[in-house]
């Protein structure tokens, strides 16, 4: 017993362990090292093979080979704003509506949440078969940055919806109580209040969108088209960066800029996840 | 502005109604044009002018192995990751590996495909390609490790957010009864957060059986039906029939059908695996609350 004290805490420890024990102990430890060493690897694998390739012709804006990916960039910027510009008011509108005006637990509620829900477990492809039936078949938009953009909007909506949600969640009753006390509206508390104290946790789940945006490939293939060049107007067909990448890496000739591009995509969706994290967790301190 | 709000809020209905009623009435006509049996169980895919063939079991038969595969990857890993981050894992080491699970999260799947192509699929044909006389590395196999390696994240994060909503006491109760620390973690947390973790797995196979891009680009993509034993060699998945043939496809004609119908049996599956998580997540919030209830005020 005294020398059990003597060894402090660990020694306890150390001293129930049987092998059992450490058969867990090193599969716990295994799995997350080992997880932490895949996304290593991945990224630094990438990265040795992609960066020497950068060059400044990798963003020439005229390049009649189709390896620049200036074009891709471009109409990748263009599809972040109009799909922003769709699918944010509707996602926050939704979140506001759920979170400020229904009463919690209504069945509307449970709908909208279970639809929701239903929508962010779609593959990615089958909204490309829905923007390609519906949007470029039934509406006539054609293959076009419009049909693009309209379909990624419905895929981000459930995203905006749950970040928004649980930002207005976070506004303390309190903040509520004060406006309505000092006799503002119902509208007036939203857009006043509410919405200024949320803005950095609605933020980062919009800046989390941009980065599924930036990186989706299956739900635009058929929807905007495979077409390398700058877009002329919402009709014009186009090629993200993501599908930049997925294009030449098909191609064998053109490796060294695969990887290259591939490393500028790495490199913006991994900027914009830590830009999303370290927004929200501003958010959730200052709310502290 | 009551009914802004209140119509933006329909939105998300009116999508999964627009969904649902424009795939089905673009896939189900062709289904049942080539015959639902034919369809779902026909062993040949030969989408030719001359008697064509839409038989779609090679491609369920691919999507069931390469998920499977990547649940029998990444799921005890995904697991025990999450155990070690929950509950194992020192403050700092927590403070690099949960950003580093949040940022494989967002890795877009190509990336995540070209890794696959460059790393994965020539490690595989120099393992075993002379050996069993393989063409190439892409194979079965490869999409399952790449998926495997994918759905991680899912897994994790759902397994780990499960864990911690386990009540302390309950691991303070084993360990005052003498268990060690592991022994209280793996015999007592784990079993309490069981449907949770449950829910996180069929979550990584949602994730799997979905995934196109990443798949197409080490699958390998023949719609020859594969038997179980044949995983060095490779397969096309639902998503990849879809996203292969959809580029040359003339618009109207029953191949286009084909493939709205295969996406139709996709969707279905996605349909099928999403309820089966949503009851077991509130499976487990009803006996987390039942729990809960006897201890009186929870603040």
């Amino acid at each position: 017993m005294t020398a059990a004290r003597k060894q402090g805490a660990l020694g306890k420890v150390l001293r129930r362990k049987k092998p059992a024990d450490w058969a867990r102990f090193l599969f716990t430890w295994g799995a997350g090292i080992a997880t932490l060493a895949i996304l290593l690897y991945l990224i630094v694998f990438i990265l040795i093979k992609g960066v020497p390739h950068i060059t400044p012709s990798l963003f020439a804006p005229r390049d009649p080979d189709g390896v620049s990916l200036f074009p891709a960039l471009v109409t990748t910027v263009l599809m972040v704003a109009l799909t922003l510009l769709v699918a944010a008011p509707l996602g926050v509108f939704t979140a506001i509506y759920m979170v400020e005006y229904a009463y919690r637990g209504s069945r509307l509620v449970r709908i909208i949440r279970m639809t929701a829900e239903t929508l962010s477990g779609i593959p990615s492809i089958v909204y490309g078969l829905f923007g390609y039936i519906f949007f470029a078949g039934f509406l006539g938009f054609g293959k076009s940055i419009l049909t693009g953009c309209l379909t990624l909007a419905i895929m981000i909506l459930p995203l905006i919806m749950r970040t928004t949600e649980e930002s207005l969640k976070a506004i303390p009753d309190a903040y509520r109580e004060g406006s309505f006390g000092l006799g503002a509206g119902r509208v007036r508390t939203v857009f006043r209040v509410i919405l200024p104290s949320a803005t950095p946790g609605i933020f980062a789940g919009v800046v989390l969108a941009v980065g599924r945006i930036v990186g989706e490939t299956a739900a635009l293939i058929f929807s905007i088209g495979d077409v390398l060049k700058l877009p002329d107007g919402l009709l014009s067909q186009g090629r993200t960066l993501a599908m930049h990448v997925l294009k030449l890496s098909g191609q064998g000739f053109h490796r060294n800029e695969a990887y290259a591009t591939a490393v500028i995509l790495l490199v913006l969706v991994v900027g914009i996840n830590m830009l999303s994290s370290k927004i929200e967790r501003g958010f959730l301190a200052k709310l502290k | 502005m009551r009914f802004v709000f209140f119509f933006a809020a329909l939105t998300s209905v009116l999508a999964v109604a627009l969904i649902c009623v424009f795939l089905f009435a673009s896939g189900v006509p062709s289904m049942a044009e080539i015959g639902f049996l034919d369809f779902l169980l026909g062993a040949e895919w030969t989408p030719t002018n001359a008697e064509p063939r839409f038989g779609v079991l090679p491609m369920i038969l691919g999507s069931l192995y390469v998920t499977a595969g990547a649940i029998l990857l990444g799921v005890p890993i995904g697991i025990f990751a999450a155990v070690f981050m929950a509950r194992m894992c020192p403050k700092p080491l927590y403070r690099l590996i949960k950003p580093a699970v949040n940022l494989m999260a967002g890795i877009p799947s190509v990336i995540y495909g070209f890794f696959g192509m460059m790393v994965l699929v020539p490690l595989i044909f120099d393992l075993f390609g002379e050996r069993f006389g393989l063409p190439g590395g892409d194979s079965i196999l490869a999409a399952s490790v790449l998926l495997g390696i994918m759905i991680l994240p899912t897994v994790i994060n759902i397994a780990e957010t499960n864990l911690r909503a386990v009540p302390q006491e309950l691991y303070e109760g084993a360990v005052a009864l003498g268990a060690s620390h592991e022994r209280a973690v793996f015999k007592v947390i784990l079993p309490a957060a069981r449907s949770g973790v449950m829910a996180a797995v069929v979550l990584g196979i949602g994730r799997a059986v979905g995934e196109t891009m990443a798949v197409k680009m080490v699958a390998g993509n023949q719609t020859v039906l594969r038997l179980p034993h044949e995983f060095l060699k490779g397969a096309r998945t639902l998503t990849t029939n879809i996203v292969i043939e959809m580029g040359y496809v003339e618009q109207g004609s029953l191949h286009n059908g084909a493939l709205i119908a295969t996406g139709v049996v996709l969707f279905v599956f996605i349909l099928l695996v999403n309820s089966l998580f949503s009851v077991l997540n509130s499976d487990k919030e009803n006996r987390l609350r039942r729990r809960a209830a006897p201890k009186g005020a929870v603040s």
